[in-house]
């Protein structure tokens, strides 16, 4: 293994910024009151999570009083769509939803489908895009909610979010979009993409793992994700997760201070890693939308070799990725996501995902480049499949 | 990812035999795309010997391992011998497989009966008696 390892699986999780842990560390020992306590103690760490809420309500233009603390991006999936199918069972009982989306949402709506809801996965194109206008048609008098993510976060596509709102917004219908894979990456504005729910992972955004939010429009009707104590005006009981909550508001303050930095930083380097594997290795097709797409995204299938074998390649030379090949599953199915967008089950198995992120560098794309083709190359040797 | 023993990332870094035999005597081709595994195993014989045996593996790091080790297990062996090796002493000599990979060691005893099959095709005209490869794999 090479002595410095490479990381590029940031849309898996993300190191915590340096000034992320300084912001927590006095909030473990010194600042621990509980914030429901009314002594200095607790009105100490009170001020700390309301100051937070304040930073994470500015990066999505949203009021602080709409954001509600939850254990992660899966806990505000979850919470969205149950806390809006119950609490608007006698409006519908039918959601709307894509067959991308993470398992996250995907899973709720399974769920939501054994109690008697309808669940409609709308089609997406080759490049993973959901078209405004199928949304359009499956709304119906019953529809309660429309849940589509804001960015793939296999593929990278960025999903027209925009203008789905405006469809939701007039036909009175919730739409809740997850963020995890955007916020922080790109802008992300809960005005502009006219959404009543919106999820958010702090980990993804260089903030701390176990803390994440739900955006809740004002007015939205949702029953509470956790019964307890009444914390988070009664939406979410439980002792807030203060460290998290103080470093999940510092890492918003650095992405709204770091934005334009950050996608002007990721942008060359991901068009570089693809050009550049394009043109070294053939049979190499790009997953996603080639521009409308995550900055730091690279999701590529290399045919007539399997994802794992690249990966354990990859790890064996100290460079980090991913794979929505699932040969190690139960199913043995690949990814939904590529499936979804067309790929043959023998493409899907040979994806890799690259994700970049605030310290990648050149050099870090420049040994990709090397080194990669170099194990593609290896393995095709061995495939039975690969015909030169 | 599944953690791999030792073994098992020896044999996948450093695959033994590998590659095609334009002589073979008996091929044996298992697996397909969907599920992301192909094997294809290649014999000589002489004697009743397998003199050689090559591969060539789609697949994950298991696959691959698993079909290296299958080879090292029955060159130089008879055909009866060889016929002996299940699919569990594949896993054994890899020091253990992970639950959700057994399904490959399986994929290369029917790589190994498949190729044997073969031959036994072309020389008695009788394939392997009761040989009949799992249509699924994992098999169900």
């Amino acid at each position: 293994m090479s002595e410095k390892r490479i990381y590029l699986d940031h849309a898996a999780t993300t190191p915590e910024h340096p000034e992320v842990v300084s912001a927590m560390a006095p909030y473990f020992s010194e600042i621990f009151g509980n914030p429901s306590s009314i002594h200095s103690f607790g009105q100490e760490a009170r001020a700390a999570v309301e100051s937070a809420r304040e930073k994470i309500a500015a990066l999505i233009n949203a009021k602080k009083e709409e954001i509600v603390f939850t254990s992660g991006g899966t806990e505000a999936d979850n919470f969205a769509i149950k806390g809006v199918a119950f609490a608007n069972s006698k409006k519908g009982d039918h959601i709307i939803t894509t067959p991308i989306e993470h398992h996250a949402v995907t899973e709720p709506c399974q769920f939501m489908k054994t109690l008697g809801y309808r669940v409609t996965y709308l089609p997406v194109d080759q490049y993973g895009t959901v078209s405004p206008e199928d949304v359009k048609k499956a709304i119906t008098d019953k529809t309660i909610l429309v849940s589509v993510m804001h960015a793939n976060n296999e593929i990278g596509t960025i999903q027209p979010i925009e203008e789905i709102g405006k469809i939701t917004k007039e036909a009175g219908v919730y739409f809740h979009s997850d963020a995890v894979q955007t916020a922080g990456a790109i802008p992300v504005d809960v005005e502009k993409m006219s959404v009543d729910l919106l999820s958010i992972s702090a980990h993804k955004l260089y903030g701390p793992k176990g803390i994440g939010c739900l955006y809740i429009r004002k007015g939205t009707k949702i029953v509470p994700f956790m019964h307890g104590g009444g914390q988070e005006k009664n939406r979410r009981g439980s002792t807030e997760n203060v460290p998290g909550i103080v470093g999940f508001g510092k890492a918003a303050e650095l992405a709204i201070k770091e934005l334009d930095e950050r996608q002007q930083h990721l942008i060359p380097l991901r068009d570089r890693l693809i050009k550049g594997l394009q043109e070294k290795i053939d049979n190499a097709l790009l997953n996603g939308h080639p521009t409308k797409r995550l900055p730091n995204n690279v999701s590529m299938c290399f045919e007539f070799i399997e994802g794992e074998s690249m990966l354990l390649n990859l790890d064996m030379e100290g460079i980090a990725a991913s794979t929505g090949s699932a040969c190690s599953s139960a199913t043995l199915e690949p990814s939904h996501v590529l499936l979804s967008i067309g790929r043959p089950h023998a493409i899907a198995h040979g994806s890799i995902r690259f994700s970049l992120g605030r310290m990648t560098t050149d050099r870090d794309i420049d040994t990709v480049l090397d080194v990669f083709p170099k194990i593609v190359d290896k393995l095709r040797k061995m495939s039975p499949l690969y015909k030169k | 990812m599944p953690a791999y023993s030792e073994k098992v990332m020896d044999h996948f870094k450093n695959p033994r035999n590998v590659g095609e035999m334009p002589d073979a005597d008996g091929i044996g081709h298992i697996g397909n795309p969907v599920c992301g595994d192909i094997m294809e195993l290649y014999i000589k014989v002489k004697d009743n010997i397998l003199t050689d045996v090559k591969f060539k593996t789609f697949g994950c790091g298991a696959a691959i391992a698993t079909s290296s080790m299958i080879t090292e297990l029955v060159k130089g062996k008879s055909l009866d011998e060889a016929l002996k090796i299940s699919n569990r002493a594949v896993v054994q000599a890899l020091d253990g497989l992970p639950p959700a990979k057994l399904h490959c060691s399986v994929l290369a005893e029917d790589a190994l009966k498949s190729a044997i099959d073969d031959y036994l095709k072309k020389t008695t005209g009788k394939g392997l008696p009761g040989f009949k490869p799992h249509e699924e794999h994992p098999p169900k």
